[in-house]
């Protein structure tokens, strides 16, 4: 080492070529003083380019407060390397490890340098070992620096690595955590319709666990009630051309239910723009949805049977007009029930609900599957709609099918409630009519089908139609009419066939409309009923006949006819009916033995109705009673008999149909037959209605028939021709040779 | 392009860092093989690199001198890369032997490695932020430290603002950090230049393009504009090694070889 070698320096082969002993001392003395001058010349000459070529480059970067002292210490060691015995290298070495320490790092500098070193005189031939020395110390000390810079950059990427992975572990976990825990339900999928990843809220949203979604393909979870444009939405996300779409749901949960959720989408690209992944977010709407749907289904059904309402049924009607198809027809069953009226006013509301619902739900039933809607439009009146309509077979069938639904009798705790029903039938093209148009038209069909006879459905017909719309007229005008005085009363004979003596007459109101022209009660006591304008007219009515019976009891004595006064359902439930009767007997003078009331088998409908005290209360004035249209409806036997009444008058229809080529005329007597003896073991008289030949007449008369009333007998007739009939029988006291038999 | 603060940034050691290729420039190797292959290629398109980098750091160094002379003892050293030698806060302690430092860089790296070198010195802090995000910048709890007392600050934008492109409007940016600095407060700024050689700046130009921090050089008047609002303390915008030299020598005869421009600014 250089230093050992130095250090043990006593003047030797190595040392100073000047310090060579045996010169003369002068010589020596002079010698040093000049090489001191030069050497003190050279040194002065080198600190100057050593200072210079430290502050170009690098050094201008270094500050002065670093530089001056580095420069000055760097030349100090130099000049001690080079000049100072004995000779110590490592100095030099130092000098360069300095100019490393304060970034001389640029290898420019070390040439630099070394020629520098180079250039000065040194003694004994120490140049190249100070110039080794310089460089060796400058590349040890750089080799140092570069290994620990790179130790120390590495350190810090490391370090800056690890942190940027904590960073990114917690930046994961915080994501994780709101993924996690959101309880808006979320989900990953790729633009194959993939799901990748859900969270908890997902899961249960479809009541499992995340790992339930796994495996399952977007596409997979189509629902039918899903909105239009919902899939189209989604395929134009997947396929980049929109960002995201919202709509409202639903879809099956793993046990099958639905569940309903606010579903927004949204596309997430790739740097290119690339579609890549699809996010789902879903918020479970279902209670909010059901409220909206129980609000919808509470504004558009009926809350006692739980069909659409009227509302609804006009809102798909008018759905249905909106842009109809130039042949497709639709069909309306217009469905009254017949008797409902009574089972309300009898039994109570309650049972009248019961009954609405029970038949409701038997409609509902019947049609529902064959694709057509029930509704029911108020009161116990229900309407069949017939979307797509075929033709009037399949709107007829629809009719048909409501009068089976509702053939069985209803049981309702102990009743059991034969409940009828009549349709009006109406089947259109849809561009031939208007919504209005074709309800009004059902339902003046219906009451065609009603005047015709319970129980049955009619189809409708263009005229009749426009007849029934005049019938409009009549209930409108109605009301002022019988102040107007535009009722009068015809009287139809009754005979007695074994006498064929006219014991009676039957008080038929007729109405003369300014319009229309004398119309019977069949064309407007129903609507009469309807609005409730039989109260005064049946007052009227009794009130008019009473005082025609008087008159002629007046002038005929025991000749003059009983009379026969019509009671509607609706006068024999009112509580002043016995009122009523007893003021007007007494205020026409009529004896109460005089009057026979007429009620249909439908007034009194059990053992315990109200309306049976007051026929008993008639019955104890002396009134007689009469059941009207015997078998054709109500025909409740039991009841019957506890009825107070004392002559059932058979239908017309009876008698007809023993005309009827399409019917068995030997049965049609039997049943005649049948209800005679049947009256006649109830203790009952017997009148037969519509008798329109002498045949009929005498047949009857054999079978023990006691009364009976029709055209051959006499159509209903003004009071005078009464009177006349009287008058002339009195004379003649004879029968009526027309009669054709003898007494 | 500014990222939410709770997405970290991450440390890509695959591609050239403006920090260590600036540290190689300087002769330093603090800098890993990717640095030194684009410094390598840059220097080879354009030999004078090393010296304009040094004459960039002869200027930060006089600049600091100047500002503590003049009595500030704060600093903020945005874009402050990896200090090796000559840092601020040890020019500055020079002067003003309390200096304060705040050191500011993007590149996790440089951050790390600041924050290893400083972490015996109670008077530096080094903030991972990014200029761009300047809000964010301005709000750092060191950052607000330093402001907090009103006094004058030195805010030093050394060979940074060419990092940032003209889409990411350094006006706005140099605005909003007006707005924060207390009267008396010192603006240091240098910036690659297309002045002086425009023969090399495309080139140049085109090389950063593939780091992290594409290069925008910018003419002397584009980076005076910077200084709105500032006072310019002489001798103006300049060549680096032109502005206040040690002496006259040290300019070198061709000072618009060193293409950067550098000056400084006073808030009145």
């Amino acid at each position: 080492m250089n230093e050992s070698a130095g250090l043990s320096g006593p003047p030797g082969n190595d040392g100073p070529p000047g310090s060579a002993p045996g010169t003369a001392a002068d010589e020596a003395a002079d010698e040093a003083a000049e090489a001191a001058e030069t050497v003190e010349a050279a040194t002065a000459g080198f600190r100057a380019a050593w200072t210079a070529m430290l502050r170009t480059g690098h050094g201008a970067a270094v500050r002065p407060g670093v530089l001056n002292p580095l420069t000055a210490r760097t030349a100090d060691l130099l000049h001690r390397a080079a000049r100072e015995h004995p000779f110590r290298p490592e100095l030099a070495g130092q000098a360069g490890a300095l100019l490393i320490d304060n970034q001389f790092t640029d290898p420019q500098l070390l040439a630099d340098a070394v020629q520098l070193i180079q250039r000065q005189a040194v003694p004994d031939e120490r140049g190249p070992a100070l110039s080794g020395a310089f460089a060796a110390g400058w590349a040890a000390a750089l080799r140092e620096r570069t290994l620990r810079e790179q130790e120390a950059i590495r350190l810090a990427a490391d370090t800056a690595r690890q942190e940027v992975e904590k960073a990114l572990r917690v930046s994961e976990a915080r994501f994780r955590a709101l993924f996690e825990s959101a309880a808006i339900g979320i989900g990953l999928g790729d633009t194959d319709g993939n799901i990748l990843a859900v969270n908890r809220a997902l899961g249960e949203i479809f009541g499992g666990g995340p790992e339930d979604m796994t495996g399952v393909r977007v596409n997979d979870l189509v629902h039918p009630d899903d909105t239009p444009g919902v899939w189209e939405a989604y395929e134009e996300l997947i396929s980049g051309k929109r960002e995201y779409f919202q709509f409202d749901k639903p879809y099956y949960r793993r046990d099958g239910e639905v569940v309903w959720t606010h579903l927004t989408v949204s596309l997430i690209r790739d740097d290119d723009g690339a579609p890549l992944y699809q996010v789902a977010m879903l918020e479970d709407v279902t209670d909010r949805y059901r409220l909206q749907e129980r609000l919808r289904h509470q504004a558009t059904h009926d809350p006692l049977t739980g069909l659409p309402n009227r509302a609804a049924f006009f809102e798909r009607l008018e759905k249905l007009f909106e842009e109809p198809e130039p042949d497709v027809r639709f069909g309306l069953c217009y469905v009254d029930l017949d008797g409902f009226k009574v089972v309300n006013d009898s039994l109570g509301h309650d049972m009248g609900d019961q009954l609405l619902t029970v038949v409701a739900r038997r409609l509902e039933n019947a049609l529902s599957p064959l694709g057509h809607m029930v509704a029911r439009l108020g009161g116990d009146e229900f309407v069949v709609l017939l979307e797509n309509c075929r033709g009037e077979q399949e709107a007829v069938a629809a009719a048909k099918t409501v009068l089976a639904a509702l053939t069985k009798p209803v049981v309702i705790g102990d009743h059991r409630l034969a409940v009828g029903a009549s349709v009006g039938v109406l089947e259109r093209r849809i561009a031939t009519t208007t919504p209005g148009a074709a309800v009004r038209a059902a339902d003046l069909t219906l009451y065609r089908a009603k005047e015709a006879g319970r129980g049955r459905w009619t189809l409708f017909d263009p005229k009749e139609n426009a007849r029934a719309v005049s019938r409009y007229a009549v209930s409108v005008r109605m009301p002022a009419a019988l102040d107007r005085g535009e009722f009068f009363i015809d009287y139809q004979p009754m005979v007695d066939l074994a006498s064929g003596a006219m014991t009676g007459v039957e008080a038929l109101v007729r109405w003369r409309h300014p319009q229309l022209g004398v119309l019977g009660p069949e064309e407007f006591v129903g609507v009469a009923e309807e609005t409730g304008l039989i109260m005064p007219l049946g007052r009227w009515v009794l009130e008019q006949a009473c005082e025609q019976a008087a008159d002629w009891v007046a002038r005929f004595g025991d000749r003059a006819p009983k009379l026969s006064v019509n009671l509607a359902v609706r006068q024999a439930r009112n509580a002043g009916l016995v009122g009523d009767v007893e003021r007007t007997l007494r205020s026409t003078g009529l004896d109460p033995s005089m009057l026979q009331l007429e009620i249909t088998e439908s007034t009194v409908v059990g053992p315990e109705d109200e309306a049976l005290k007051a026929l008993h209360a008639l019955v104890d004035m002396g009134v007689s009673l009469s059941v009207d249209d015997f078998g054709t409806g109500w025909s409740n036997l039991a009841y019957l008999r506890d009825l107070p009444v004392s002559n059932l008058k058979i239908a017309g229809s009876f008698v007809g149909d023993l005309h009827d080529p399409a019917k068995d005329t030997h049965l049609g007597w039997r049943i005649v037959s049948g209800l005679v003896s049947l009256a006649h073991t109830l203790g009952l008289s017997v009148t037969a209605e519509g008798v329109e030949s002498r045949a009929d007449a005498e047949r009857l008369r054999l079978m023990g028939c006691d009364l009976a009333q029709g055209w051959h007998f006499g159509r209903p007739a003004r009071p005078a021709e009464i009177a006349r009939r009287i008058a002339e029988a009195d004379l003649e006291a004879a029968p009526d040779p027309e009669f054709g038999y003898e007494s | 392009m500014a990222r939410p603060n709770w997405v970290p940034a991450g440390t890509d050691l695959d591609k050239p860092n403006a920090a260590r290729v600036y540290d190689y420039y300087l002769g330093g190797s603090h800098n890993f093989e990717v640095d030194r292959q684009m410094a390598r290629k840059a220097i080879e398109l354009w030999p004078d690199l090393p010296k304009i980098m040094r004459a960039n750091r002869a200027f930060l160094r006089r600049a600091t001198q100047f500002a503590a002379e003049e009595g500030i003892s704060r600093f903020l050293d945005i874009g402050s890369g990896i200090p090796t030698f000559g840092a601020v806060h040890e020019v500055a302690r020079e002067y003003q032997p309390g200096a304060r430092v705040v050191y500011i860089d993007m590149d996790p790296v440089a951050v790390a490695h600041s924050r290893l070198i400083l972490a015996d010195d109670p008077l530096s802090q080094v903030v991972d932020a990014d200029l761009r995000n300047t809000d964010d910048l301005l709000a750092r709890p060191e950052v607000e430290e330093l402001l907090a007392p009103g006094e004058p600050v030195a805010v030093i934008l050394n060979a940074v603002l060419h990092f940032v492109t003209d889409a990411d409007d350094p006006a706005k940016i140099l605005a909003k950090l007006r707005e924060a600095l207390p009267s008396g407060s010192i603006l240091i700024l240098s910036h690659a230049s297309l002045e002086g050689r425009p023969d090399q700046a495309g080139s140049h130009q085109s090389l950063y393009r593939s780091t992290p921090t594409p290069l925008t050089m910018r003419s002397r008047e584009q980076i005076t504009a910077f200084f709105e609002g500032y006072d310019l303390v002489e001798p103006g915008v300049v060549y680096l090694p032109e502005w206040r030299p040690d002496d006259a020598e040290s300019v070198g005869p061709h000072p618009e070889r060193m293409t950067g421009m550098a000056g400084v600014g006073r808030l009145s």
